[in-house]
């Protein structure tokens, strides 16, 4: 992991190259964390992972949460991992909810990180998070016809209706 | 038959290929075919769409979500402690990985340290599990090929790891054995004798294993030079773990980033050379002998000392205090009906896992609930990669490159 001081100075070369990029910079337990503006995420990522300096160029893992009832609602983490040096560096990208129908949206790392793919639909697929421009935004894990984000904070834990042949017409969306 | 008539009989669209005429009949035509998901090969519920032109696969989909539960949903309801027996039913031949990777997750963001007899006892349990992995993975992947005699004695072994877990915790699968702060009952009398029993006749087993398919012809035909995929390519997918290391790159969580006393073992990281399918056999069975090494050291060198953090706010008191210390009825009151809080932060921790690396992510919120677990499967992972391992190749070897990514359904759907 960078540490504290490292962290300050990625995030200050990062202001200089990128202005408006990072937020806020964040050092716990260890871990080193760039909080960056979402419309910025992807010359972040890219400068990362290609300044020769940087080196930040595996992507271990994406993932989204939410932290309702807090503002904004949603971040996208990523996690990277320079493989030379053994150092892992979590860019979080916080996103607010523009409330329904609309979703969060934010751009897809795909084009630079390929390992992303099934990842960001996973997000999509839990937390109704839009990547724009991913080659192939479907849900993944829910069935395609699925109605709502079940990882939502909000989103009901059980309560689903199951299926039998004395309810099943009256199951809503049943046999769409 | 004419492409009309296969149409309708089959129900398979069959398109044809700009570049050919009428004329050379249906060796040339796309067939879009369902595989799976429940088919054998498979190594669970994963379906395939896959276009094959001839015997050739042209283009392949994987369809997962199949066995998805929700457990990630579902640990968001329940305290810290009741979330391991959750979780370790993601991958469901990694259990002690799993639990491994939530509890060392939560340590980190109550800042507890696990004392080294914990720690070491995690390490033979997590070795003893990645045999078990690997022993189920040799013997359905070689059963995919054609030979059903090295399935059977995979799973006689397989029978012995799952009598050590009985036990050492008193279950075969899921053992709920691995908790945050330590483990949950020191081992029983002449276990460790029982383990140094079983790691040597293992060291040999192996070694009946390589006789049985290291000179198989058929074996050999079969995997050697297929699914090859660049190293940067791998990196680029996100691939860890045997695929990656059977391409040459010894990345292993164990060594870079020792965590649970690894540091304190010998043990070497085997890599391949080609990157194909014959070296993620040979990785994983090295692994295998290098997992005995691990425990071996492990059981011969296991301090003295608790099994599980003394800190009486996260472990519950030993039972005999309960009848005399009012405090410690008053711990294991708390510690069951709430659980232990957590404070407010979150972590994300990698370990490696028979199939890569595993991660767990989890946001605490202060109450005695995650507000969010995510496990970072490398199954879910590494499957990108099999569509670049397979395209272009027999669907004979599509069955190879998929018996050789080893996905763990369980863990991909989670």
């Amino acid at each position: 992991m960078p540490d504290a001081t490292g962290l300050e100075l990625i995030a200050h070369e990062l202001r200089e190259r990128i202005p408006g990029s990072v937020e806020d910079t964040r050092y716990q337990r260890e871990s080193a964390a760039l909080i960056v503006s979402p419309e910025r995420v992807l010359d972040v990522l890219g400068w990362l992972a290609a300044e020769p300096a940087q080196r930040y160029h595996f992507l271990a893992s994406l993932h989204a949460a939410d932290y309702l009832p807090a503002e904004p609602r949603f971040a996208v983490h990523y996690e990277l991992l320079n493989m030379q040096r053994v150092e892992r560096l979590l860019v979080k990208a916080p996103l607010s909810d523009p409330g329904e129908p609309e979703l969060p949206e934010i751009d897809s790392c795909v084009e630079l990180f390929p390992t992303a793919d099934l990842q960001e639909r996973e997000a999509y697929d839990m937390f109704g998070i839009h990547f724009r421009g991913h080659p192939d935004l479907r849900r993944v894990l829910m069935p395609d016809d699925y109605g709502g984000y079940p990882q939502r904070r909000d989103f009901p834990l059980g309560g689903e209706p199951v299926l039998f042949t004395h309810n099943e017409h009256e199951v809503p969306r049943w046999f769409e | 038959m004419s492409t009309e008539a296969f149409e309708q009989v089959t129900g398979v669209t069959a398109e044809r290929t700009a570049h050919n005429g009428d004329a050379d009949g249906l060796e040339h035509e796309l067939f879009t075919i369902n595989f799976g998901p429940h088919h054998p090969a498979t190594h669970g519920v994963l379906r395939l769409i896959v276009t094959l032109e001839g015997e050739v696969v042209r283009e392949l989909t994987p369809v997962i979500g199949y066995v998805h539960t929700g457990i990630e949903k579902s640990c968001e309801d329940k305290s810290y402690w009741k979330v391991i027996p959750l979780i370790e039913r993601m991958d469901y031949l990694a259990y002690y990985f799993n639990a491994l990777a939530f509890c060392m997750c939560v340590e980190r963001l109550l800042d507890e340290d696990v004392p080294p007899r914990a720690q070491y006892l995690r390490v033979i349990h997590c070795e003893l599990n990645r045999i078990h992995s690997h022993l189920v993975w040799l013997g359905t992947s070689a059963l995919d090929l054609g030979a059903i005699s090295i399935f059977w004695y995979c799973f006689r072994e397989r029978d012995k790891i799952l009598d050590l877990f009985e036990a050492s915790s008193g279950q075969r699968m899921h053992t709920r054995y691995i908790q945050v702060g330590g483990v949950m009952e020191d081992i029983p009398a002449r276990w460790d004798h029982k383990v140094l029993g079983f790691v040597n006749d293992m060291e040999q087993r192996v070694g009946q294993y390589e006789a049985l398919l290291d000179r198989n012809e058929i074996f050999l035909q079969r995997t050697k030079g297929i699914g090859v995929v660049g190293r940067d390519r791998l990196l680029a997918l996100g691939v860890t773990g045997p695929l990656l290391r059977a391409a040459g790159f010894p990345w292993d969580l164990r060594k870079v980033a020792p965590y649970s006393s690894y540091e304190q073992f010998d043990f070497k990281i085997p890599v391949g050379t080609e990157g194909d399918c014959y070296d993620r056999y040979r990785v994983r069975v090295a692994e295998m002998r290098q997992s005995c090494r691990i425990i071996r050291q492990a059981v011969e060198g296991l301090p003295d000392g608790p099994f599980i953090t003394t800190n009486r706010k996260i472990a519950l008191p030993p039972r005999h205090e309960l009848a005399t210390s009012m405090e410690a009825l008053i711990h294991h009151f708390k510690l069951v009906t709430e659980g232990f809080r957590v404070p407010p932060g979150e972590a994300y921790l990698p370990i490696e896992s028979p199939r890569g690396e595993l991660g767990c992510f989890v946001v605490a919120d202060g109450s005695a609930k995650p507000a969010r677990v995510h496990m970072r499967d490398p199954s879910f992972v590494n499957l990108q990669a099999l569509r670049e391992m397979a395209v272009g190749g027999y669907i004979a070897d599509l069955i190879t490159n998929l018996a050789m990514l080893d996905p763990i359904l369980g863990g991909i759907d989670r």
